[in-house]
């Protein structure tokens, strides 16, 4: 057992970090806020070069040929530079779509629960080719489909809660399509799996950035971050961030390793499939949590500051409420996880 | 990362589990819980099967008469104890936990040869002398003196928090032998007697009536110089390697056993019904992925010690998150018990044990996670200068009352 990245995994991290510095520092991530498209294409192109997309992708296929834990890895650095655009999707995608993996097409992911009442919306409208149609949570064992986003009718919202995540209102519910995946859990683990690795990196964000504003704030003649009440705060999220980090890369680790799953599994009580769910359900549930309590901490720490939108800790606050939100709310993963608890 | 047992890990296992399966069924009943002699004697028993088996330090050296094998053969050994139902270190946790590792990683070659084996086999329990009146968040500022004669220390002073104190054999103990000010730089770590003359053991009762822990008063005793870990002085450093034991890997019984208490919680919350309500579901969900975490976490802990020999910071992390979750736990318990929970005393329906009792016990004792070991407000200190690098608070000199 060694819990720890290996040395490839620590190049892999270490390179895309580099990349990221120089390419999606955050003025280049702002300055497409608000837009109707997010995503620049060259920009993109640059992510797909150092094989972002083809990460999972066999080698057989022109793939890399790597793991969850690579791209979960990959995944927790583009979030914390708050990197815009269908990452999780084009990722899934990019499996077994060479066009996702080179960074030609771009795919979303859009989850077919009931809503009831409300209305459906469809993330990045004008940027994604595509969209992973994933089976409402009633809908039994259907299969995972691809739309392209020309067939869908919708409407533009003007303005979405987070300005890097635009929305379009959709005028019906998406029928299936070609099918992509026959069997839509391991597609859907996936996503809220790669999902939660962003969210840590979103958590990781908005904590260093207040740790540093911390460190900078004189009040009282003092660094804020000297006080016990500001300190206390940022010990309890990097409390929460170090569980979601550590579950995540569990959870990771179990989807790619099943002889673990199968053993980790018989001292719960569980099946390798369980236990693989119960590990996902459980990493997307606290990198939420980690995410969302983070950047709520931030804002405090920042005070007015904070509630200004020239400091950018509310774009990690919006995206993760648009993460939290889309794959199944934190109480769905609790449901999840709970009926797993024997 | 790679979770996958090697063909070594999955024999010891099986072996483990097969012996398991033979020997808890040979031993005796528990003891009652106020009954400390009756409680020694079914612990270091207990100890001693598992010293016999080679089951014993399985990740110290085999000069020590440890198993000499890896840290994760430790954390195996400790899931399957805790899922076959297996005692817990019991009584022995100072000595196995905490002075075991410490003189392990910091004692001489004498000290270990002279220790841990009995340690390991039962025979020779510890205490701890770490806490005092007047030091308890701020440890560096203890008083206890330790005056040299010859080769001996002359110890003064006195302790608290001593945990089964009345039935110990060894004290790890930290004494001043600094100026009063030295602080932090005056502390030395040694080793006493419990037989020695002058030593005076006060049981302290707690809020769950149980006599676990006490006052130690100290007059005169003569500690021999060679009983000292490390050097004089330096055992503020010593007692560092101590708590990195204590806050690293320490908590790990205790996190399974709250993963086990939370099964049979859940299986509680199906009987009665409870599990109905979606709020008592998601707040098993929670605790269940907290917990699970937590365990990732120690195996991550633990790959790091084996590449350091010694727990990392990373052990501050699930000392705070642990402590939080478990009385989550135990409130949570004692919602579903509803009135059951209101008897200290065992109840039983229709002549099945409720373990309200436990249940009961549990939760007053979740109220000592968040104080026991370092406060949570003190590993918050911690985490937010050591791993976050904030600015420490100005110093407030002279002041320890």
């Amino acid at each position: 057992m060694n819990f720890q990245l290996s040395d490839d995994q620590v190049a892999l991290r270490d390179g895309l970090l580099s990349l990221l510095d120089g390419r999606y520092d955050l003025d280049a991530v702002r300055s497409v806020e608000g837009q109707a498209s997010v995503v620049e294409r060259s920009r993109w192109a640059e992510l797909a070069d150092a094989g972002v997309f083809a990460i999972l992708a066999s080698e057989a296929d022109g793939g890399l040929g790597l793991g969850r834990v690579e791209a979960a890895v990959a995944l927790e650095a583009l979030g914390a530079h708050l990197v815009p655009g269908p990452l999780v999707g084009s990722i899934i995608a990019g499996q077994r779509m060479a066009s996702a993996a080179s960074g030609e097409v771009l795919v979303g992911l859009h989850s077919r629960s009931a809503g009831g009442s409300l209305p459906r919306l469809l993330e990045l409208p004008n940027d994604c080719d595509g969209y992973l149609v994933l089976p409402g949570t009633g809908e039994g064992a259907a299969p995972v489909t691809y739309v392209e986003r020309s067939t869908l009718a919708t409407t533009q919202v003007p303005t979405s809660l987070d300005p890097l995540t635009p929305l379009a209102q959709l005028a019906a519910p998406i029928a299936d399509g070609e099918e992509f995946s026959s069997a839509a859990d391991p597609v859907r683990r996936d996503a809220l799996l790669l999902t939660a690795a962003y969210e840590v990196g979103l958590a990781s964000f908005s904590l260093w950035r207040a740790v540093a504003y911390a460190k900078d704030r004189h009040q009282f003649n003092r660094p804020i971050g000297s006080f016990q009440a500001i300190k206390h705060l940022l010990a309890d999220e990097l409390a929460r961030l170090e569980q979601a980090r550590v579950a995540v890369a569990y959870a990771a680790t179990i989807t790619d390793q099943p002889e673990v799953a199968v053993i980790d599994g018989e001292v719960n009580g569980l099946s390798a499939t369980e236990c693989t769910w119960r590990a996902v359900a459980s990493a997307k549930l606290l990198a939420d949590t980690a995410a969302l309590s983070a950047a709520k901490t931030a804002v405090q720490v920042h005070g007015g500051m904070g509630y200004t939108w020239e400091v950018p800790i509310h774009l990690a606050m919006k995206r993760a409420r648009v993460l939290a939100t889309t794959l199944g709310t934190s109480d769905h993963m609790a449901e999840i996880v709970a009926a797993l608890t024997r | 990362m790679d979770l996958r047992a090697t063909p070594a890990e999955e024999a010891f296992r099986a072996d483990l589990r097969a012996w398991l399966a033979t020997t808890l069924p040979t031993l005796p009943e528990k003891p009652a819980h106020t009954d400390w002699q009756a409680r020694r004697a079914y612990d270091t028993h207990w100890q001693e099967l598992l010293f016999a088996a080679g089951y014993a330090g399985i990740d110290w050296p085999l000069e020590a008469g440890g198993r000499g094998a890896s840290p994760v053969e430790q954390l195996i050994f400790k899931e399957e104890c805790e899922r076959a139902g297996a005692p817990y270190v019991g009584l022995g946790f100072v000595g196995l936990l905490h002075a075991g590792p410490t003189i392990n990683a910091e004692g001489n070659e004498a000290q270990r040869t002279t220790y841990l084996p009995k340690i390991l086999s039962g025979e020779h329990v510890w205490c701890q002398g770490f806490s005092e009146p007047g030091a308890g968040s701020d440890l560096a500022s203890l008083r206890t003196r330790a005056v040299r004669d010859g080769d001996h220390y002359v110890v003064t002073g006195s302790k608290i928090w001593t945990s089964h104190a009345e039935v110990a054999d060894y004290c790890e103990l930290l004494v001043r032998t600094g100026t009063e000010e030295s602080r932090h730089k005056g502390i030395t770590w040694l080793i006493m007697d419990m037989k020695s003359p002058g030593i005076e053991v006060r049981p302290l009762k707690t809020i769950s009536g149980s006599t676990e822990f006490a006052e130690l008063f100290l007059d005169d005793v003569r500690i021999p110089v060679e009983n000292r870990v490390g050097d004089e002085n330096d055992g503020w450093r010593v007692t560092m390697v101590t708590l990195s034991f204590e806050r690293g890997t320490g908590f790990v019984g205790e996190l399974l056993e709250s993963m086990r208490l939370l099964r049979s919680l859940t299986a509680l919350a199906k009987d009665t019904g409870a599990f109905g309500d979606p709020g008592i579901r998601r707040r098993i969900g929670q605790l269940s992925a907290s917990f699970d975490s937590l365990w990732a976490l120690t195996k991550r802990t633990v790959s790091e010690a084996q590449v350091t020999g010694i727990p990392g910071i990373g052990g501050t992390v699930f000392k705070l998150a642990y402590s939080e979750a478990g009385q989550r736990l135990a409130d949570l318990s004692m919602e579903l018990l509803g009135e059951a929970g209101l008897a200290m005393s065992p109840l039983a329906t229709s002549g099945v044990d409720l373990n309200n009792d436990e249940w009961v016990e549990a939760w007053i004792k979740s109220f000592n996670l968040t104080i026991a070991a370092g406060t949570s407000q003190i590993q918050r200190n911690i985490v937010s200068e050591r791993i976050l690098g904030l600015p420490k608070e100005p110093q407030v000199t002279g002041g320890s009352k």
